[in-house]
C-alpha cells in the first residue's frame, strides 16, 4: 500500500524557530506514511511572501529560486508545511516559468556562487502529498480513531489562493482537508466565515498587531461559537498566529478567557496512529492542548 | 451643514500620469479595467475592521495619485490573503498591484520601521524570524538538532545568501532607509 517517496523537507523560519513540537510531529508522522524527509541544508527563509516579496520582489526571487537550486540538486520536489513557503514556492516557480527573461536574471545572480538553476523541482505542500495518498490510505492507519473530537478546520490563504496556481479540484469551499481530518475519526465543524483569513500574513502582524489580532479574534470566537474542541491548520504562521493572539488578548482582558487548542494536521493525524502526545509535541504550545488529549486518550 | 462634509479637491500637481503605467509595466495588467464596484473592499478581512478600502486604493492609483499612494500606511494593511483577486469582476490581480506598490514606495523611502528590523535580520541571518535560545533548548527537548541543519547551521550557505542579497541590491535599499528613531 504506502509507495515510498524522498522530498527536500524545507523547514522555513517560524516552524524551526518558533514551533519546533510541529516540525517534530512532521518528522515523526511523514516517514510513517512513506513520505521520507530529507534535509534541504542549508536553506534560508523562503523568503516571506508578505514581507520581503513586498519589499523588493527581485530579491524575494532570487532566494526563493536559491532554494529551489537546493533541492533541484538534491534531485527531489521541495515538501513544506508552511503555507506561507509554498506559496512563495509556487508563485516563484511561476513566474519563471512564464517570464523566461526572469530565470536569466536569476542565473546571473547566481553567476559564480556554483548555483545551478533551471527550475526543474517543484514545490508541494505536505497536506497535497498526503491527500495524494487519499483518505482511505490514512484511515487504515488509525488506530485510535478521534471519534468525538470537534475539530475546526482552518485552511488558509495560500494554500488555495491564488487558485489558479493552485492543484486543487476549483471550488470556493474546498473539502480535501476537512476530509483528511474526518479520516481520523474526528468530525469536522461547520463556522461562521471559514475561509478568512487568520490575519498574520502581509507583514500585517509584523507592523500592525492590534488589527492583525483583530481578525484572529474574529476567527476564534466563530471556532468557539460552534464548539469547536480546537482549531486545525496546516501552516505554521496560521499556527503561530492562532497561538499567541490568543495569549495577546488574554494578557488585554486580564483573564484567561482563550483557551482554544491550536492543533496542526500532524499532531493530530499522529494521535489517531497512536503517537504519544510527546512525540508529537503536544506538551509544547502556548494554549494548553490538555482539553483534547482529555478527550482523545480519555 | 453642507459646510461639514469637506470638499476633496485633487491638485493637478499630484497627479503623475506615469504611474499607472509604470504599475501596468510592472505586471498589473488589467488594473485599468477596474469598475469601481467594489466587490474588492467588500471581502477585505482588514476593510472590515480598519479605513483601508482597496477599491480606493486602486482608483487613487488610477488616478495617478502616486505620492498619496505609495506614502499611504494603508498600504500595508492587506494581509495578501487574495481574496479580491479572486473575486475581482475584471480579473485584476489587485493584490499583485498592492505588493508591486509597495515595491514602489520602498524605493521611494516608505517603509514601516518594524519591516525594516525583519529586513535586517533576514540580511544578518538568512531568516526573517532567526532561532533564539529559548527554542534551541525546546528544540533539544524535543529530540531535535539544537539549530536547525538551515543556514543557522552552515555558514557558508549564509554566506552564499547574504551575497545574493548585496548582488540584488537589497542589503543597499534596506541600509540606505535610515534608522526610525
Ligand atoms: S473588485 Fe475589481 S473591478 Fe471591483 S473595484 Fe475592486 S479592483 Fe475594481
Ligand atoms: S488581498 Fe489584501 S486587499 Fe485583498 S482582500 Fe485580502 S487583505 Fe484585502
Amino acid at each position: 500500500m504506502t509507495v515510498s517517496q524522498t522530498y527536500s523537507f524545507f523547514l522555513g523560519c517560524v516552524m524551526p524557530n518558533r514551533f519546533p513540537n510541529v516540525e517534530k510531529s512532521i518528522r515523526e508522522v511523514l516517514p510513517r506514511l512513506g513520505i521520507h524527509l530529507e534535509e534541504l541544508e542549508g536553506a534560508s527563509c523562503c523568503p516571506a511572501p508578505g514581507v520581503i516579496r513586498s519589499f523588493d520582489e527581485p530579491t524575494w526571487l532570487a532566494l526563493a529560486s536559491r532554494n529551489l537550486a537546493l533541492a533541484e540538486k538534491a534531485g527531489h520536489d521541495i515538501i513544506t508545511g508552511c503555507n506561507g513557503c509554498y506559496g512563495t514556492f509556487k508563485e516563484a516557480l511561476h513566474i519563471v516559468h512564464e517570464h523566461p527573461e526572469k530565470l536569466r536574471d536569476v542565473q546571473k545572480v547566481f553567476k559564480g556562487l556554483g548555483l545551478r538553476y533551471r527550475a526543474e523541482a517543484d514545490a508541494k505542500h505536505l497536506i497535497e502529498v498526503v491527500y495524494d495518498l487519499g483518505p482511505d490510505a490514512i484511515r487504515e492507519k488509525v488506530v485510535r480513531p478521534l471519534d468525538g473530537l470537534e475539530v475546526a478546520v482552518h485552511y488558509g490563504c495560500h494554500l488555495l489562493k491564488p487558485s489558479v496556481l493552485r492543484p486543487w479540484k476549483k471550488s470556493a469551499r474546498p473539502t480535501f482537508l476537512d476530509e483528511l481530518v474526518e479520516a481520523t475519526g474526528a468530525h469536522s465543524v461547520k463556522y461562521k466565515d471559514k475561509f478568512q483569513c487568520c490575519g498574520a500574513g502581509g507583514g500585517v502582524r509584523g507592523s500592525n498587531v492590534p488589527v492583525s489580532v483583530d481578525i484572529a479574534q474574529e476567527k476564534i470566537d466563530n471556532v468557539l461559537e460552534a464548539g469547536a474542541d480546537c482549531v486545525l491548520n496546516v501552516c505554521s504562521f496560521c499556527h503561530l498566529q492562532f497561538e499567541m493572539s490568543q495569549a495577546q488578548l488574554n494578557k488585554e482582558l486580564g483573564e484567561e478567557r482563550y483557551r482554544l487548542p491550536v492543533v496542526y494536521y500532524t499532531q493530530l493525524l499522529g494521535l489517531a496512529m497512536g503517537l504519544g502526545p510527546k512525540e508529537l509535541g503536544l506538551h509544547k504550545h502556548v494554549v494548553s492542548t490538555e482539553p483534547v488529549l482529555r478527550k482523545v486518550l480519555g | 451643514m453642507t459646510d461639514a462634509i469637506a470638499r476633496e479637491t485633487i491638485h493637478i500637481d499630484d497627479i503623475d500620469p506615469e504611474f499607472v503605467d509604470a504599475l501596468i509595466a510592472a505586471g498589473a495588467d488589467r488594473i485599468r479595467a477596474c469598475l469601481q464596484c467594489g466587490t474588492c473592499s467588500s471581502v477585505c478581512p482588514s476593510g472590515r475592521r480598519t479605513a483601508f478600502r482597496t477599491r480606493e486604493l486602486i482608483r487613487k492609483a488610477l488616478l495617478g495619485l502616486k505620492g498619496e499612494v505609495l506614502s499611504s500606511p494603508d498600504l500595508w494593511l492587506c494581509t495578501t490573503c487574495f481574496t479580491c483577486l479572486e473575486r475581482c469582476p475584471r480579473e485584476i490581480k489587485t493584490t499583485d498591484a498592492i505588493i508591486l506598490m509597495r515595491n514602489m514606495a520602498v524605493r521611494e523611502g516608505f517603509m514601516l520601521p518594524q519591516h525594516r528590523k525583519t529586513s535586517m535580520k533576514l540580511i544578518a541571518t538568512g531568516h526573517a524570524v532567526p532561532i533564539n535560545d529559548a527554542n534551541m533548548t525546546k528544540r533539544e527537548e524535543l529530540g531535535l538538532d539544537r539549530v536547525p541543519p538551515t543556514v543557522h547551521s552552515h555558514p557558508d550557505a549564509l554566506e552564499q545568501v547574504q551575497e545574493i542579497m548585496r548582488r540584488t541590491g537589497f542589503t543597499a535599499l534596506i541600509e540606505g532607509q535610515g534608522e526610525e528613531d
